[in-house]
């Protein structure tokens, strides 16, 4: 191999002292750096949601048919949302908790701010307390709770259990036995006639 | 074990490779001729079982991809398609499945080999962490193959595992929920899903072959660890791979196939859920959703801590701290065998692991639950405490004074050692 006559080791230069070549050392690794990280950009980036998936924004459903005590279950962007019409019996239930016995004490609901209390009133339709509107995703790790269908198990709540890993619901959707920590989420929805429901 | 070559190239061809790349060099230095302890046990045999169900995943693996169809409503069919109309189908989709499952006995059993006879102890920290880097890949590796099928516990356990991430919302509010549909290419788990994670099961295997290579590198600068647990002293103490260990790992290997083949052949369901013969249905959860039985332990630690963010370190520190073994354990003595303390712990270690397995399997409920937490304490106690303490405090058995000894007794053993006794390097623990 051959040798250099010259030292080629830019840093046994000039000892200590910044040279040239250290400046134009770092200026190109750091704009290859740069490069490298823009370059990864869409790599990581194709992963989120595309096109297709965003535009399948809404879902309308007619509510009509529910009698009350009975719940639906629809399809809103995958996932399924529980639309269940309450007896007033429910609406007791939920309206007499307290609010120190729940262990999510945030509403989780969109059409709310992000601070609102998870009170009854806060998680029914506004203006329609019977009506409840989540989605039925188990907020522990994604199952769909039971609940739905009339001879369901529905926890000693009166609302939703989930399978998977036992956390239970009350008749207002809000966690009352773990391991989920959060309410089941209210998506943004309106209601565009008494009995017609617009998610999304 | 680093030791001069005795490669003697002998044709123009050889000796014209040999000073360009010297792959017959390497072969014959590193899998022939390679110094290996003369006093390995059958527990050794898995390292070589387990290269073969690699090589064996890959084959089977590679041809099912010509057949199966990573679309959300055609996978399901394609794997149906897979075991009724392409030839010789249901004997390669079973290897490939099974194969799976036996994959993990022998990793496991290679893993609890090591633990026991303290392989993972200076110089093989590299090796040991290499081998907890291919056993971490091959958990992904055997949880994106099980989505592909499509069935309900597919979906479901994909649901379930891919919302562990979702707990990071308690870190910073939103971060767990985009990374989670960052992941599922949606806003729940679907097609995109199943062609993303299709695309990675394909990859990891060879990622996981490289590190294989690494492992194996890491092995050959030590040298085998052996169940005396002592270091090689004299040429005496070893016996080259080829042919005694080529023959017995062979042999081992032959047995091992046999227990496949059985599998394969007679009850290839038996490891298997039957809730995975129904076809994905993302608006209904089966009423009690089970991981394949090698993720169970596991999966009880998550559900014994009744926190989520918790329970997702809980699981993934289970894995992890064994990176850290080779620090946790204070003792200088490798082999479980010379230590009367430890030895109880280690055994205890492993009836909880198998506990675990079995109340992963069970509804997360009633004394189910409470002694899924007892046994995680002991899980995670047993390399936070009883590795670091029973090291300090115990005394270990007297170790023979060479690998030869611990095979032929110490009167044998001076009588076939070479002329000069006095050569004898001195004990390692007294």
């Amino acid at each position: 191999m051959a040798t250099h006559e010259t030292p080629f080791d830019p840093a046994a230069d000039s000892g200590d002292e910044p040279t040239r070549r250290d400046v134009l050392l770092i200026a190109a690794g750091g704009f290859a750096a740069v490069g490298a990280a823009a370059a990864l950009w869409p790599l990581l980036d194709q992963m989120n949601p595309d096109a297709s998936t965003l535009s399948l924004a809404t879902t309308d459903v007619d509510i009509a048919p529910i009698e009350p005590g009975q719940a639906i279950t629809v399809m809103w962007r995958g996932k399924p949302i529980f639309i269940r019409h309450r007896t007033d019996k429910e609406i007791a239930e939920a309206k007499d908790t307290p609010l120190d016995d729940l262990i999510d004490p945030l509403a989780r609901n969109a059409n709310l701010p992000d601070s609102a209390p998870a009170s009854d009133d806060n998680r029914a339709a506004k203006d329609k307390e019977p009506w409840l509107v989540m989605i039925g995703i188990c907020t522990h790790l994604g199952c769909i709770p039971k609940g739905q269908a009339v001879g369901d198990y529905k926890g000693e709540f009166g609302g939703w259990f989930c399978p998977c890993h036992g956390s239970q619901y009350d008749t207002a959707g809000r966690v009352r036995i773990g391991p989920a920590p959060e309410n089941l989420s209210i998506p943004p929805y309106s209601f565009t006639s008494d009995t017609k429901l617009k998610i999304g | 074990m680093a030791h001069p070559s005795t490669y003697q190239p002998n044709s123009g061809i050889a000796r014209w490779l040999d000073s360009r790349l010297p792959i017959p060099r390497l072969m014959h230095d590193q899998f022939l001729v390679f110094p290996t302890p003369r006093n390995l046990n059958y527990w050794w045999t898995f390292g070589g079982i387990l290269t073969f169900m690699l090589v064996v995943q890959i084959a089977t693996g590679v041809v099912l991809a010509m057949h199966f169809i990573p679309a959300e409503d055609r996978a399901f069919d394609s794997v149906e398609k897979i075991m009724r109309d392409v030839n010789w189908g249901w004997l390669l989709r079973y290897s490939h499945a099974v194969g799976a499952s036996m994959f993990f006995v022998a990793a496991y059993i290679h893993t609890f080999r090591g633990l026991y006879y303290g392989s993972y102890k200076a110089p093989r920290e590299v090796l040991w962490i290499l081998g907890v880097l291919i056993l971490l890949l091959m958990i992904a590796t055997a949880f994106m193959g099980y989505s592909l099928v499509w069935g309900q516990m597919s979906f479901w356990a994909v649901t379930v595992i891919t919302n562990l991430f979702s707990s990071l919302d308690a870190v910073i509010p939103g971060l767990g929920t985009s990374l989670v549909e960052w992941i599922w290419g949606g806003f729940a788990v679907g097609g995109p899903t199943l062609n993303r994670l299709y695309a990675l099961h394909y990859l990891l295997p060879f990622i996981i072959a490289g590190v294989v290579i690494l492992h194996i590198w890491a092995l050959h600068i030590p040298g085998n660890n052996n169940p005396a647990g002592i270091e090689v002293k004299t040429v005496k103490d070893t016996v080259p791979f080829h042919p005694y260990y080529t023959i017995k790992d062979g042999f081992a290997l032959v047995v091992f196939i046999l227990v496949f083949a059985g599998l394969v052949f007679y009850s290839p369901n038996f490891l298997g859920h039957p809730d995975n013969y129904i076809p994905a249905n993302p608006l209904q959860t089966p009423p009690h959703i089970v991981p394949e039985w090698y993720f169970l332990p596991f999966y009880a630690i998550l559900r014994a801590i009744p926190d989520k963010l918790f329970g997702v370190i809980g699981l993934i520190a289970s894995i992890g701290i064994l990176f850290f073994v080779p620090w946790l354990d204070t003792s200088k003595v490798r082999s479980t065998s010379y230590r009367p303390i430890y030895k109880w712990f280690f055994w205890a270690f492993v009836v909880t692991c198998f506990a675990l397995g079995y109340l992963g399997a069970q509804p997360p409920e009633g004394w189910y639950l409470v002694f899924g937490r007892l046994f995680t304490f002991y899980y995670f106690a047993f390399f936070l405490l009883v590795m670091p303490v029973v090291g300090w405090i115990e005394r270990p058995l007297r170790l023979p004074g060479s690998i030869t000894e611990s095979v032929l007794g110490p009167q044998k053993a001076k009588a076939a050692r070479s002329p000069s006794p006095a050569q004898r390097m001195p004990e390692e623990v007294a």
